[in-house]
């Protein structure tokens, strides 16, 4: 039994670990062919990545990216493709942060205030287009990609400008963006939870707070997916939306529900850069929806394999800053790295899949000839 | 003349357990030879040694006379074997021509494809061997025999002189059975031997010329159709004396435990796919619904889960009316359901056997408690479900496509019977397994009514029908138009009635 449980992990992370490792792979090629040492670039991100300032870094730029991505994977464990994260976290941001400054209230409320604008806000956008589906066949993928337009050019650009700060509204100077909300507001850092376990951190890096509110989601993520009557529900449906029908899951309630929960998830993608300014900026940080779904993709939709994606993600990004500053190679490498790392894992997926498959197939022969009720 | 195929000793062995066991088949030029054994028998596998998908362990294959080593498909072709699977394998989005040419296009200058040519050759195989379609439909746009039509046009155009077909009547209707069969007799006329798999005797023996039947992996014997009848046959497939449904001796009770009234479903247009339908299936009951398929059987099942909602009349449950109400409220009531396409309707085939076990009554003890799932519940039911009914499997672990047809019919059945329902609706729950599951499952149907079960049993298998229901109504045109007694009806009557020959009122 061990033997065979043993073998079932090594299947299972065999995936991944062979998607890395091409990637490094091909990568390097890359490197070699433009001119640059392989070996120098990646002992440059690694050494880097050692430093706690660079590992705060990395959790910060992971933690958006894992609620991303946990968004993207509540869509793909229904079946459907949510690519409207990039909009549904936009507007959720620029309404959170609107409304968040027209209040005041206690800390721990204002706090709480703001989260529940950004996930009612998301979840309503995204609902929408699982209303769409289901009462008008619209396809997910099509209005999803309309209403990012309708966000990102459309009722984001002009509520930037309706509902601007007058005067400069951060310390630094220069940008413009909503009214900055009152301090009560702030998720403050987890430095302090941090420095239990390590050094003081240095250079005025700040762990972001939402860290523990990501962290949060993918328990509730975990716990309601495989634990719950709801979540057998979800995962049914998405699997065999009329085998499911039969079995008293009503799939045009599932659509509107999933589409729901994940555009909720979204709408907290970005309280991480609101949690930390206050404001929502003329150019918040973007295109963490679109990654989101790379995230999702690589870490199977599991709530633990999409934040170790993140990571690696995270990691990604930030060297590439590192990259550019020791010049050891390209910054575009990581994204070359990126996209490789993302197909070879859907191929070793994919062949993973296969080789379990057929296993099972041959077991299953197996005990059909050994005769009624074999080993149980 | 050598014959066409030769197989000899063929002996294939998997991880604990020998799926071939020192084979021999012969197979003559041109002919239609016919392969038959239950489930799990070998034929799968012999046909994928044969067609180069898996090498045997022992056993040489000779063709044309000619000893050859099979290792892949491609080789296989080239020999003239093709094989027509049971799933189809074509893209949907594409026309029939460039189905049949994908993976070999004839090419023009410049990696262009010659879709001329393609159309030319394609052309002259439909001629050749009568197989009439048109090339430039969607493959999407056709019915389920054309698309099988397309699939041997597929293989054809590639050479094959060796035709291996895969249950290939199981997917289709009665008139596209005929209309396959007189394809299979042309391919023959013009030269072509086929290998044809089945397990449903009456084809068998109408349309081979020599029939293998395969038992546990091993050859019992070869017989000619005019030498044996279909209970000879099925007892050669399953070894021992055949098991016919019997009812047994009445149990019905005076207690109605579903009753429909007057219900009508609209279909597209005028007309009512199910048109004033009024029933009454009593505890310890068995009503049988004979009828050819398509008249309105599929959507007076649907309106009785509470798929469809019917637009007048009532559905009644155990004195409760359910006519609107969700298919969940039905199922935690304690209606059961077995339905016609288990792949369809009945399994989540990535999933685990445990987790199938649970579906369609995850909301109800031991598999859940409140909101909470139960996974040792859900475990504890699989593995009586696994012992109660039967179902060969290794683990309760695999995921629910690893398991034979019969065995994930016996899977479904088990997890209706278990969860104790007041009444079953059963769609052709024997459709497409073989003979020892049917009698399972008919043994499950027999024990659960004489426990006071109610059970709609809607089939295509009249000997079921006759078998196994107190009464048959016949469903014709959306109306229930006769009423019979089983004892007394024979089934080629019963069949009269289901064309409504028999009503006197003719076809209009």
């Amino acid at each position: 039994m061990t033997d065979r449980l043993s073998h079932r992990v090594l299947l299972a992370s065999a995936a991944p670990v062979a998607a890395v490792v091409i990637a490094v792979v091909l990568s390097s090629i890359v490197l070699l062919i433009s001119g640059s040492n392989p070996l120098a670039a990646y002992w440059d991100m690694v050494e880097h990545a050692s430093k706690l300032e660079t590992q705060v870094d990395i959790f910060n730029r992971a933690t958006p990216l894992y609620l991303s991505g946990v968004a993207a994977a509540i869509g793909f464990r229904m079946n459907l493709f949510n690519i409207g994260v990039e909009g549904q976290y936009l507007l959720a941001f620029i309404v959170a942060a609107h409304l968040g400054a027209q209040v005041e209230l206690p800390s721990v409320l204002h706090v709480a205030f703001i989260l529940v604008v950004a996930m009612a806000v998301g979840g309503a956008f995204s609902g929408a287009a699982g209303v769409l589906k289901v009462t008008r066949g619209v396809n997910e993928v099509i209005s999803t990609i309309m209403l990012n337009a309708v966000v990102i050019s459309g009722l984001a650009a002009w509520w930037i400008v309706e509902w601007q700060a007058g005067g400069e509204i951060s310390a630094t100077g220069g940008r413009v963006g909503t009214e900055p909300i009152a301090d009560s507001g702030l998720l403050p850092d987890i430095n302090g939870l941090l420095e239990l376990f390590t050094r003081e951190v240095g250079q005025g890096k700040k762990l972001t707070g939402v860290l523990i509110v990501a962290l949060a989601v993918g328990i509730v993520y975990h716990v309601i997916l495989n634990r719950t009557v709801f979540g057998f529900d979800l995962r049914a449906s998405g699997a065999n939306p009329t085998a499911s029908h039969v079995g008293g899951i009503p799939p045009k309630r599932m659509v509107v529900i999933a589409m729901t929960l994940s555009g909720t998830v979204a709408g907290l993608v970005g309280m991480t850069e609101l949690m930390d300014t206050g404001y929502y900026p003329s150019n918040p940080i973007s295109l963490l929806g679109f990654t989101g779904i790379a995230v999702a993709l690589l870490g199977r939709n599991h709530p633990a394999g999409v934040a170790v994606a993140a990571l690696v993600f995270a990691f990604l990004d930030v060297s590439s800053g590192i990259l550019q500053i020791s010049g050891a190679a390209s910054r575009e490498i990581v994204e070359i790295m990126k996209g490789v790392i993302i197909l070879t894992a859907v191929i070793a997926y994919e062949v993973v899949r296969r080789i379990r498959e057929r296993e099972e197939a041959a077991a299953a022969a197996a005990a059909m000839a050994a005769g009624p009720a074999a080993d149980s | 003349m050598s014959p066409a195929i030769e197989l000899t000793g063929i002996t294939k062995r998997f991880p604990g357990v020998v799926a071939n066991d020192d084979i021999h088949l012969e197979v003559a030029e041109g002919e239609i030879h016919a392969i038959c054994g239950e489930n799990g028998a070998g034929k799968s596998t012999l046909m994928k040694i044969l067609y180069g998908m898996q090498p045997p362990d022992a056993g040489t294959i000779k063709i044309q006379g000619e000893e050859v080593d099979l290792h892949s498909p491609a080789q296989a072709i080239e020999l003239g074997i093709g094989m027509v699977h049971q799933h189809f394998m074509l893209a949907d989005q594409l026309t029939v021509l460039e189905n049949v040419i994908l993976g070999a296009e004839p090419m023009r200058s410049f990696g262009r494809i010659d879709f001329d040519a393609g159309q030319e050759h394609l052309d002259e195989v439909g001629r050749a061997y009568g197989l009439d379609i048109n090339a430039n439909d969607l493959v999407e746009t056709l019915e389920v025999g054309e698309r099988q039509r397309v699939e041997i046009i597929k293989v054809l155009y590639r050479g094959a002189k060796i035709l291996i077909l895969d249950e290939p009547t199981a997917v289709l209707v009665p008139q596209e059975v005929d209309e396959l069969f007189r394809n299979i007799r042309e391919l023959k006329a013009s030269g072509t031997t086929i290998l044809f798999i089945d397990h449903k005797l009456d084809e068998v023996l109408e349309i081979a010329d020599t029939i293998t039947v395969l038992r546990q992996g091993r050859t019992v014997g070869t017989v000619k159709p005019d030498q044996v009848t279909a209970h000879d046959l099925a007892e050669m497939m399953i070894g021992s004396e055949l098991p016919v449904p019997d009812a047994g001796a009445s149990t019905v009770t005076d207690e109605v435990a579903l009753e429909i009234a007057a219900l009508r479903v609209a279909g597209e247009g005028d007309r009512a796919v199910v048109d004033d339908v009024s029933l009454r299936v009593h505890r310890g009951e068995i009503i049988g619904i004979a009828g050819v398929e398509g008249n309105g059987q599929a959507e007076l099942v649907n309106a009785i889960v509470g798929i469809d909602d019917p637009d007048e009349g009532s559905i009644t449950l155990l004195g409760q009316e359910i006519t609107h109400q969700s298919v969940r409220h039905r199922r935690e009531m304690g209606l059961g359901y077995v339905p016609q396409d288990r792949h369809r309707d009945g399994l989540l085939l990535g999933f685990t056997l445990w987790e199938n076990t649970a579906l369609g009554h995850q909301t109800e003890e031991p598999y859940s408690r409140g909101p909470w799932l139960s996974r040792a519940g859900m475990r504890d039911r699989a593995s009586r479900i696994k012992t109660d009914f039967d179902v060969r499997t290794p683990n309760i672990e695999v995921s629910a496509h690893a398991l034979s047809g019969g065995n994930q019919q016996k899977l479904i059945v088990g997890r209706e019977m278990v969860a104790g329902p007041a009444v079953l609706i059963a769609n052709h729950p024997t459709r497409g397994i073989d003979v020892g599951a049917q009698a399972a499952v008919w043994d499950d149907i027999r024990e659960a009514r004489s426990q006071g079960l109610a059970t709609l049993l809607v089939s295509a298998d009249l000997d079921e029908l006759i078998g196994l229901s107190d009464t048959i109504v016949v469903m014709l045109r959306g109306r229930l138009v006769a009423r019979l007694d089983p004892n007394e009806i024979t089934p080629r009557d019963l069949g009269a009635y289901m064309t409504g020959a028999a009503l006197g009122t003719g076809t209009p």
